[in-house]
């Protein structure tokens, strides 16, 4: 190539490139746009091919597989409602243990603890995320759920007043318990999102909300929740995302059982648990299987809209390049 | 001239920033004890598995009596897969982050690539192994469960989190080298091998071993395309085992002899995992540093 810079043939200007040397320019920006159109290719075809697998079902079924209650494999009838309701009530359960914890992580981590231990405490929050979801399942099933057992009884005793809560048995898995792991493994994620739009706060409205006289906790009231309310949102959504599609986790200890749970402490079931429960008996089924196809179907349109809906909010709240790697799971303090 | 003295904040709002500053302290406090549960739990029951003869140096056996076996093809058919997957996702990611930072830019198709990236960060994980199911599994293209079709979903997971991190990193480096290399008579895919890639590379390490972080513990999509063989095998064209696979199965078992080796292939995998955490962050300190 530099040969052909400094040559002057066929009446070309000295540094003019021959067209030669131009070609792996050229080619490698087709490459590169290529791969990058391939993806959007490659999703497309995935979704048209998972829509095709369920069709069957779809068919059979129509919104009764989404709405109706009876979910029995052995005659051949999904109307999977009592799985909706599973993956609704644990991704609940885990936005409203996990968001506050997360959100105070995030608030104590930028605005209060010195500044001496917030990387290696950020670094702790941050583990959680590197932990294997099939490893909090086997910590949920030999240690979480055993160990919380007479504590939910006795709440269960204790608050049976209350709807959905107490009146019925606590059997050994069941939604909260799911829930209570889903927290646990979005955490980490909300936690490290938060952080990232509270440290975005312009310090002149910390500063002046100081100088009026507010205390510490009247400054993050009044100048950085408000500042940070929709990038939180859209952590919290993310979140949800995660906490909807998240399987081994669950299917572990949710109980697997296919009516709806009648309260909080009962067994139940979820989208993604069925598929990875049930795939091996359908293997031979048309329509169990199509219907396992479908189950994964609506749980990636549920996925897809909460995630769009999140990334309105995240971008709303940051205009940073940088909460696109946090959004990846990778905390931009680490990149 | 007299100082003002300033009003003395009321006894009310102190004590409420009092209350609410403890209890951000205990929320951050909460945080932190499921992971002191997880790492307690994993060394007091993992350790003596893992302690135990042969836990490395044999393979799970699927006796229901006597001794179940180690994890041994477990660990290399982890390692095969995720080797795999990295070859698969770490190129084809930095290609599309360079893409993006090189040539797209702000337009308007990089930024629908930047979008659908973002959407499949959030696509669950056990979606991608129905994906791979039915695209490769079905057809039975060379045999009908692989360890390379699990490699190929594990890196449809990594893929995302290569590109955004890669991005990131590649946006780092100044224009002015760029600049200046193209001023020298470099052509552009020199400046980019040649200048933009080296600058950013430990960026581009950090990234793509938190993805293998990630990629390495995903137990759902293994289970539609590379499920379920105890013996050791070197050949991604056969069904393989996996870590993540061996723990799943071995916790359902009613045998102590087998969930005691689910708690040690757990304490692999997390350390496994943490290592690459820790080589990761080494190498993002050091890019800092240049």
């Amino acid at each position: 190539m530099e040969a052909s810079a400094t040559t002057v043939s066929g009446g070309r200007s000295l540094i003019e490139r021959s067209p030669l040397s131009r070609l792996p320019d050229q080619v490698l920006q087709w490459t590169l746009t290529a791969l990058a159109a391939a993806i959007l290719i490659l999703i497309a075809y995935f979704f048209i091919r998972l829509i095709g697998q369920s069709s069957t079902a779809i068919s059979h079924f129509g919104w009764g597989f989404v709405f109706g209650n009876d979910w029995n494999p052995s005659h051949l009838i999904f109307r999977g409602l009592p799985l909706l309701v599973g993956t609704v009530v644990t991704s609940a359960i885990a936005l409203l243990i996990g968001v506050p914890v997360a959100i105070g992580t995030a608030l104590f981590l930028i605005e209060i603890c010195p500044r001496r231990f917030r990387t290696p405490m950020a670094i702790l929050v941050d583990l959680l995320a590197a932990v294997p979801s099939v490893v909090y399942g086997l910590w949920g099933v030999f240690v979480l759920a055993p160990k919380l057992l007479p504590v939910e009884k006795w709440f269960a005793s204790t608050f049976s007043f209350i709807p959905w809560i107490g009146g019925g048995t606590v059997t050994l898995y069941n939604y909260f318990i799911a829930g209570l792991i889903l927290a646990i493994m979005i955490l980490p994620i909300v936690s490290a999102i938060a952080r990232e739009v509270i440290s975005t706060v312009p310090s002149e409205h910390k500063e002046a909300a100081l100088a009026l006289g507010a205390t510490r906790w009247e400054m993050i009231r009044m100048a950085v929740l408000p500042y940070s309310r929709s990038g939180i949102t859209g952590g919290a959504m993310l979140g949800l995302g995660r906490a909807i599609g998240e399987t081994i986790a669950v299917v572990l200890v949710i109980g697997n059982a296919d009516v709806i749970g009648k309260h909080l402490f009962n067994q139940g079931y979820s989208l993604a648990a069925v598929i990875a429960n049930e795939f091996g008996e359908a293997a031979n089924t048309t329509l169990y299987k199509s219907a396992l196809f479908e189950a994964g179907l609506v749980l990636f349109i549920l996925t897809l809209i909460v995630n769009i809906i999140a990334r309105w909010f995240v971008s709303r709240g940051t205009r940073t390049r940088a909460a696109g790697a946090v959004m990846a799971g990778v905390a931009v303090d680490e990149v | 001239m007299s100082v003002t003295a300033l009003p003395r904040v009321s006894p009310r709002r102190r004590r409420t920033d009092k209350v609410m500053r403890s209890l951000l302290l205990v929320a951050t406090l909460i945080a932190l004890v499921p992971l002191v549960f997880i790492i307690y739990y994993l060394l007091h029951k993992g350790l003596s598995a893992v302690t135990s003869s042969g836990f490395f140096s044999t393979d799970p056996n699927g006796n229901f009596f006597g001794n179940p076996g180690g994890i041994r093809s477990a660990i290399l058919g982890t390692l095969e897969m995720i080797a795999l997957a990295t070859a698969i996702s770490v190129p084809v990611g930095i290609a599309v982050a360079l893409y993006l930072t090189e040539y797209g830019k702000e337009s308007k198709f990089a930024n629908v690539i930047r979008y659908f990236v973002d959407v499949m960060t959030g696509v669950p994980s056990i979606v991608f192994g129905l994906f791979i199911y039915i695209v490769l599994v079905i057809s039975k293209i060379g045999g009908a469960f692989t360890g390379w079709k699990g490699a190929v979903a594990i890196s449809l997971l990594m893929l995302p989190i290569v590109i955004r991190s890669s991005e990131v990193v590649l946006l780092l480096v100044p224009s002015s080298l760029r600049e200046a290399a193209l001023a020298l008579g470099a052509p552009r895919w020199r400046v980019m091998l040649r200048v933009v890639l080296p600058t950013s590379l430990s960026g581009l390490v950090t990234g793509s071993l938190l993805a293998v972080a990630r990629g390495m513990g995903e137990t759902a999509p293994l289970l539609f395309t590379a499920a379920g063989a105890f013996a050791l095998t070197g050949n991604l064209g056969a069904q393989m085992n996996a870590l993540p696979i061996q723990i799943y199965n071995d916790i359902q078992s009613p045998r102590n002899a087998i969930t005691a080796r689910a708690w040690g292939a757990g304490l692999t995998l997390v350390a496994l995992v943490l290592i690459i955490n820790v080589i990761a962050r080494i190498a993002s300190r050091r890019s800092r540093m240049a």
